[in-house]
């Protein structure tokens, strides 16, 4: 579904990401983690579109087709979908006006009739329940004034709207209460099935325990310097970075 | 013969008939005011009210100035803005027709009469004054005899609204029209009022016109002054507003095409507990050029201004905004603030933007502001990372920008007009 080779990217001339190797199949959950700095949030940029991101060298492929050469939105509507670690706030945009706009270009570029104004209604009512997010956010301007966690909630349940193919999400656990961690990845995890992909982001071993991933990787100063499976998180979680990052200072195999 | 002299000798022509109709304090002043335009001539850069306008290349044709052509219903549809109901009146070339017009509300709550049977005293006291003096509003003063009195009788309520369009019939020529309204909203009246202007065909118009409210006490008004132009029509209008005490009005200018546009607004609140917004939004793209020139000219105290001015500039569009505060020595306790805030969508367009405050009274509350920015990245870029294209993605920023000037519009027909506008703007077909 995504491969991604030898990917470089430059940010106002400096290299963050340093040569990016990564597959991901059809159902496969893979996490990144990574100290603080160390390019995650730009991989997941540069995956969505941002062109604020310069990209010196190596490929994207996505569902057979040439990621890097389409427009953010173009990418949309091919399956991806970037849960943002800051979502912005755009105060006079209504979250539900937005949504509609979103959902019928999407279902346009899948040859499908633009939903009718019930049935979007229907349709939001249906994907709020999975992550519990209340129905008075969506009457408010997007993100506007929205809490941390409420943000975080409101990635989610568009993700839940726009279905995605492979969803990217960054660090959408950090904000979020014990009890909002629990529902919106279960949220997630119903919206799971064996034709989509999820790349999640995150500091912590807790979510990977709702969210169960196949792979994990450690991303460190712009490269995956080591993956492994769901119990390199827990590793980590115990032993943090110092020793991932001495061994790729020596140089030496870790 | 250029624009100039065929003005002049067109004066010659309507003199006599002007004298006849009215009283002679109207007659002196249009020889005044054609005697004033045959000496300064039409404004030119050098002009510091005109620095950033060029109108010259607009008025540098040949003009067609009193032919009256005979339009269907079927020609002017296409003008009349989508549901907007009401008192509609159509000029064409400057010219109201009977049959294009249509009275909806009873003639108690709606005087509506040729210009030259303005009441009396109104004319005597207004008549071809201005707060903008130059060579447009002297020569509309001189050959106005094309124009309507409109009056809202005391304590009437006008529920519709009065909806004037100016069509120009450019299809075979080029034309210059010259309307002169007089609105009077008596005591305690209310009403809304609706200008648009359109011209039909490739060759180019010109509008010069003064629109003239006048409110007596405790009056309240409305004016919305729509612009959808074509590309070859250029337009100069000075709405000059009295308020006398405690009246209420309220003016919103929207600019979406056009080719040359300038706008005065003049609004002098002349008895005290007046309050007067004014509210404008363009919307500029290929070479359009609009200028919006504005005075609150506060003369009594205990008045409130209030003045939020939004632009959106594309491609090598212009703007301008020169907006002034005028607080006399006597209008103690005024409240005035002024804002224009623009979005440069394109590295090509520019903006020119000036408050000027003039403040002579010390117990006052006065702001003023201005920004010039961009439309940011990073809403743009989560909106399109949804799958939103970049024109609707910047048409719903842009609505959203223009949100609080849409907000202020109370009839619903022109809300939902301007928000097609933007869309279409943008490139959007909705
Ligand atoms: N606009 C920018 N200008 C300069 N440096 C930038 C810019 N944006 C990001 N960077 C730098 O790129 C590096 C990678 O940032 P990124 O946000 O990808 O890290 P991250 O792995 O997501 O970190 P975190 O765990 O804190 O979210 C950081 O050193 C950051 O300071
Ligand atoms: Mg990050």
């Amino acid at each position: 579904m995504l491969k991604i080779k030898n990917l470089r990217a430059n940010i106002d001339g400096k290299e963050i990401l340093k040569g990016i190797n990564l597959e991901v199949k059809p159902g496969e959950v893979h996490a990144i983690m990574g100290p603080n700095g160390s390019g995650k949030s730009t991989l997941a940029s540069v995956l969505a579109g941002r062109d604020e991101y310069e990209v010196t060298g190596g490929t994207v492929e996505f569902a057979g087709k040439d990621l890097l050469e389409m427009a953010p939105e173009e990418r949309a509507r091919e399956g991806i979908f970037l849960a943002f670690q800051y979502p912005v706030e755009i105060p006079g945009v209504s979250t539900t006006n937005f949504l509609k706009t979103a959902v019928n270009e999407i279902r346009q570029h899948r040859g499908l009739e633009p939903l009718d104004a019930v049935a979007f209604l229907n349709l939001m009512k249906e994907k709020s329940k999975l992550v519990e997010i209340d129905q008075s956010l969506l009457k408010r301007s997007l993100n506007e004034g929205f809490s941390g966690g409420e943000k975080k909630r409101n990635e989610i349940f568009q993700m839940a709207m726009l279905e995605p193919k492979l969803s990217i999400l960054d660090e959408t656990d950090s904000g979020l209460d014990i009890d909002a961690l629990r529902i919106v990845a279960n949220g997630v995890t119903k919206l799971k099935s064996r034709e989509n992909a999820t790349i999640v982001v995150t500091h912590y071993q807790r979510l990977l325990n709702y969210i169960v991933p196949d792979f994990v990787h450690v991303l460190y100063n712009g490269k995956i310097v080591k993956s492994g499976g769901k119990e390199l998180a827990l590793e980590l979680e115990e032993k943090g970075y110092d020793w991932i990052k001495s061994a790729v200072k020596e140089g030496s195999e870790i | 013969m250029d624009l100039k002299e065929l003005l002049l000798e067109n004066y010659k022509t309507v003199e006599q008939e002007l004298e006849g109709k009215n009283g002679s304090v109207v007659k002196e002043r249009r020889k005044e005011a054609i005697a004033t335009f045959e000496k300064i001539g039409f404004p030119t850069l050098k002009n510091e009210e005109w620095k950033y306008t060029n109108i010259s290349a607009a008025l540098k044709k040949e003009f067609s100035i009193e032919t009256i052509p005979a339009l269907t219903k079927a020609d002017i549809e296409q003008y009349l803005i989508k549901n907007l109901k009401g008192n509609i009146l159509v000029f064409v070339n400057g010219q109201l027709s009977q049959e294009l017009s249509k009275i909806i509300s009873p003639e108690s709550g709606l005087i509506i009469k040729p210009l030259a049977e303005t009441d009396a005293d109104v004319l005597e006291k207004y008549f071809g004054k201005s707060s903008t003096n130059d060579a447009f509003t002297y020569l509309n003063t001189a050959l106005s005899h094309q124009g309507t009195f409109i009056k809202i009788p005391k304590g009437k309520s006008l529920e519709e609204p009065v909806v004037l369009y100016f069509i120009s019939d450019a299809r075979k020529e080029n034309i210059f029209i010259q309307p002169h309204n007089i609105f009077l909203i008596e005591e305690n009246a209310e009403a809304k009022f609706v200008e648009s202007y359109h011209t039909i065909g490739k060759e180019s118009g010109f509008s010069n016109v003064i629109t003239q409210i006048i409110l007596r006490k405790d009056a309240r008004a409305e004016y919305y002054k729509i612009q959808n132009d074509s590309v070859t029509a250029s337009h100069v209008g000075t709405t000059q507003v009295y308020q006398e005490g405690k009246s209420n009005f309220s003016s919103t200018t929207v600019s979406l095409n056009g080719n040359i546009i300038r706008n005065n607004l003049n609004i002098v609140l002349n008895a005290e507990h007046s309050e007067a917004t004014m509210y404008g939004l363009y919307l500029l793209k290929g070479t359009q050029h609009v200028d919006n020139h504005t005075i609150a000219d506060h003369a009594k105290p205990n008045c409130f201004s209030n003045e939020l001015y939004k632009g959106i500039l594309n491609d090598k569009s212009t703007g301008v905004f020169n907006g002034k505060i005028f607080v006399k020595q006597d209008a103690q306790k005024t409240n005035a603030f002024q804002s224009n805030k623009n979005i440069l969508l394109s590295k090509d367009a520019t903006m020119n933007t000036k408050p000027q405050l003039e403040i002579f009274a010390d117990d006052v509350k006065c702001s003023h502001g201005a920004t010039i920015g961009q439309l940011d990245e990073e809403p743009l870029f989560y909106l399109r990372s949804r799958g939103i294209s970049e024109e609707k993605a910047k048409a719903l920023l842009v609505i959203a920008f223009a949100q609080d000037i849409i907000d202020h519009i109370k009839i619903e027909a022109l809300k939902e007009f301007l928000i097609r506008g933007i869309n279409q703007s943008l490139g959007n077909n909705f």
